[in-house]
């Protein structure tokens, strides 16, 4: 229980550093950690008490490992989140690089044209 | 027959947008030529579906709850038929419009994966599939957000892409903390674990989460600061796209799909879904009312009629979520003839701002002609598309005895004709400035993209008993039936 | 031009097997840990050593830009392509090569197929990334308008 409670600690946390400051890559930062923060949530959700790695070997029987392995099908959906995240990731990189010879600063609060 | 070529609708966008990024620069009407093909062969496969009897297809012949399933009823073909109706409208208005911009194939390519991206969040059948097709979608919106790299649109882009990729995080976590709960992520498998079990706490956290991070990208009130910035900054036809179809293919497809199929729906998320609602209306049109850029005022009135939509739907009264729908039909054809209007009006004169503007229905009739009937339309005044829906929604409520709530939509929709005059009276008809006497009309494709739109907007109004009931009302009859969604897919 | 003696003569012993372990790990997916997408992260990582150890004209000679374009866009179709080809079979995405003997190299269907498909796409894609975003400067000190972007990574 306390390791699912840390888990959401680090996603208060990311989203504190996101809300807080005003640097833009450090809210760059902040998503990343909210994102790793979730995908740690959903590996943690699969995992069982002195359990082998999910893979088959030449000498296992297939009912040994279903009941001894830890559950595969969260580490399939962290894998494709964290792709996603990695996308997401660079182009917002991409864009605070623009956003700076445009500008000319990092700071959000001059980064504000678009009021009303 | 028409079944196999299911899983087409995802994959023929998705093949296009890649093949299409190989061609050089010099054979740009190559490339216009083959994404009209494929857009065109979607439709027809759409066009094939619209009586078809439900269906559900098993991807590589895995049966559920293993596999993913492809689910195809009444409400999947009503969201295509306007996702797919409007993308190609769109399309034709571009090939002439963003001559201004440059790079036109990137454009078409990051278009087309958008399009892919909508089209698999309408069609899918499982929780986690679901949310990768959405991550495809509004990833290729935040790039195409940001398309003409002037400071104001890299500004928004920015901002959008941060606030999306949070939602995107609570949803990731809803998801999380349905699988820990129940073990599977198929959504008819889901719905009968949820109808048959015990009610459970984790449910109710995990909906809340589903509401925070869909109804952001759907632009309800507490979580709209996004959409004031970003519609308007996009090229014009992205802004139509995203104002009439991402909004709803990703905001309020989804809240229907979970709230009324997979979770089920109690009294309380009756009460919360409409709160929502009403809170986007009115604070959606008293934002707007004061608006000077032409743009910025569609995407604020953009928030409010999704208020409409929530309503109707969050009562649950066949009538109620009848009249949901159909606005969400009509919105799609006027919002985005509207947004059209306004980038033919910025093709010719160069500006938005509505103090700049008037007088140009003397030198572009075609353009004036439309952005009046879409004005009207939204406006609620007959006989146009947007009065029918919107009286739908008032009976619903007086039907269930909410008096103060259809008092209130009354007054919005009074505002929202005081906002639309100003634009008419500022834009179209007055004296025309010195600058504005060199104005021409727009090319021929994109004058008869806007009038087919404009005679849609009529016809969906006038024509409804025709084809009312086999597109609207199977939709809401699909809606309302959670155990033939499980039957569908679970036999 | 790159980093200093030291560092060339040890990326110079390492690389092949940088190479090499990330070929085993795109191989042997269906049936080990790792599978398309971290055996290419791997092998794109050895590109980019390359880079920072030599400096930019040796990396740009292992691995061309117009070569790169080309082979990101050719992963993803041939990805479809695959999924498409299992119509055959009767459904999208059926696996449906003979999935032969258990445990050996040559099982699974087009599982192996898909792993090198997928490793190409990221290979190249994350490559190009990282060209772009770190030789940033040089280009917006140079180009003006984004039409010309290309031209000059090709001039490169």
């Amino acid at each position: 229980m306390t390791i699912y409670l840390m888990c959401l600690f680090l996603f208060a946390m990311g989203l504190y550093c996101l809300v807080a400051k005003r640097h833009l890559i450090k809210k760059i930062i902040g998503v990343a950690i909210l994102d790793y923060a979730v995908n740690l949530f959903l590996v943690l959700i699969g995992y069982k008490e002195g359990g082998v790695p999910p893979i088959l070997f030449k000498d296992m029987s297939q009912q040994v490992l279903s009941r001894q392995s830890v559950d595969p099908l969260p580490q399939a959906l962290v894998l494709t989140s964290i792709v996603i995240g990695l996308g997401v990731l660079i182009m917002m990189v991409s864009i605070a690089l623009r956003l700076y010879e445009k500008y000319k600063t990092f700071d959000t609060s001059e980064i504000s044209r678009l009021k009303g | 027959m028409i079944q196999q070529f299911y899983p087409l609708l995802v994959a023929i966008p998705l093949g296009t947008a890649f093949l299409v990024l190989l061609f050089p620069q010099s054979l740009t009407r190559v490339v216009e030529g083959i994404v009209i093909i494929s857009k065109v062969i979607l439709l027809l496969i759409i066009i094939a579906l619209i009586g078809h009897a439900p269906f559900s297809y098993f991807v590589g012949k895995w049966v559920p709850p293993i596999g993913i399933t492809l689910v195809s009823d009444y409400i999947s073909t009503l969201l295509l038929l306007v996702i797919n109706s409007v993308g190609i409208l769109s399309l034709l208005y571009s090939f002439e419009y963003m001559e201004m911009y440059t790079s036109k194939i990137r454009f078409y390519a990051l278009f087309m994966l958008m399009v892919a991206g909508m089209n698999g969040v309408v069609i899918t059948g499982d929780m986690f599939n679901l949310f990768v097709f959405l991550e495809i979608a509004t990833i290729s919106s935040y790039a195409l957000v940001g398309f003409g790299c002037e400071s104001e649109e890299l500004e928004a882009s920015f901002k959008y892409m941060i606030l999306g990729s949070v939602s995107s995080t609570f949803i990731l976590l809803g998801i999380a903390i349905i699988y820990s709960t129940f073990g599977t992520l198929n959504m008819a498998d889901l719905a009968n674990l949820i109808s048959v079990g015990g009610k459970n706490k984790s449910i109710l956290f995990a909906e809340v989460l589903f509401i925070m991070g869909f109804g952001l990208k759907g632009a309800m009130v507490p979580f709209h600061a996004w959409l004031p910035d970003a519609h308007p900054s996009a090229p014009a036809p992205i802004s139509a796209m995203l104002s009439g179809v991402l909004i709803k293919a990703c905001g309020i497809y989804a809240i229907i799909r979970v709230s009324y199929h997979v979770i089920g729906m109690t009294p309380l998320i009756h009460l919360i879904l409409m709160s929502l609602g009403v809170l986007s209306m009115v604070v959606g049109v008293l934002l707007a009312v004061g608006q000077w850029d032409f743009k910025r005022l569609l995407a604020y009135h953009s928030i409010s009629q999704m208020g409409y939509v929530m309503v109707g739907i969050g009562l649950g009264t066949p009538l109620g979520i009848l009249g949901g729908l159909f606005h969400l039909m009509n919105h799609a054809f006027f919002k985005s003839l509207l947004f059209l209007c306004s980038g033919a009006i910025e093709y010719s004169t160069g500006t938005r701002n509505l103090k700049e503007m008037g007088g140009l229905f003397k030198r572009m009739p075609v353009t004036s002609t439309t952005c009046s009937i879409a004005s009207l339309s939204i406006s609620g005044i007959p006989p146009f598309n947007g009065f029918w829906s919107k009286l739908i929604i008032i009976i619903a409520l007086v039907q269930r005895e909410f008096y103060a709530l259809a008092a209130i939509t009354v007054c919005v929709s009074f505002l929202t004709l005081v906002s639309f005059i100003k634009v008419q009276r500022y834009s179209i008809f007055g004296d025309l400035p010195e600058k504005m006497k060199r104005a021409k009309e727009i090319p021929i494709l994109m004058r008869t993209t806007l009038v087919i739109l404009a005679i849609l907007c009529i016809v969906t109004g006038v024509l409804y008993p025709f084809f009312g009931n086999t597109v609207l009302e199977m939709a809401r009859d699909a809606i309302m039936d959670q155990q033939k969604y499980i039957h569908l897919v679970l036999r | 031009m790159g980093m200093s003696l030291i560092v060339k003569k040890i990326t110079q012993l390492v690389i092949g097997l940088i190479f090499l372990f990330g070929i085993n790990i795109i191989l042997f997916g269906h049936l080990s840990v790792g599978g398309g997408f971290a055996g290419g992260v791997i092998l794109t990582c050895g590109f980019i050593l390359i880079m920072l150890a030599f400096g930019k004209d040796k990396a740009f000679s292992k691995m061309k830009i117009r070569v790169s374009h080309f082979l990101s866009c050719g992963g993803a179709i041939t990805f479809l392509t695959i999924a498409l080809l299992g119509y055959i079979g009767g459904a999208f995405f059926l696996n449906f090569p003979d999935h032969g003997k258990a445990f050996h190299l040559h099982s699974a269907g087009f599982i192996p197929y898909a792993d090198i498909a997928i490793s190409i796409l990221i290979v190249s894609s994350i490559f190009i990334i990282f060209v772009v975003l770190v030789l940033w400067g040089g280009l917006t000190k140079n180009s003006g308008k984004d039409a010309d972007d290309e031209e000059y990574i090709h001039n490169l």
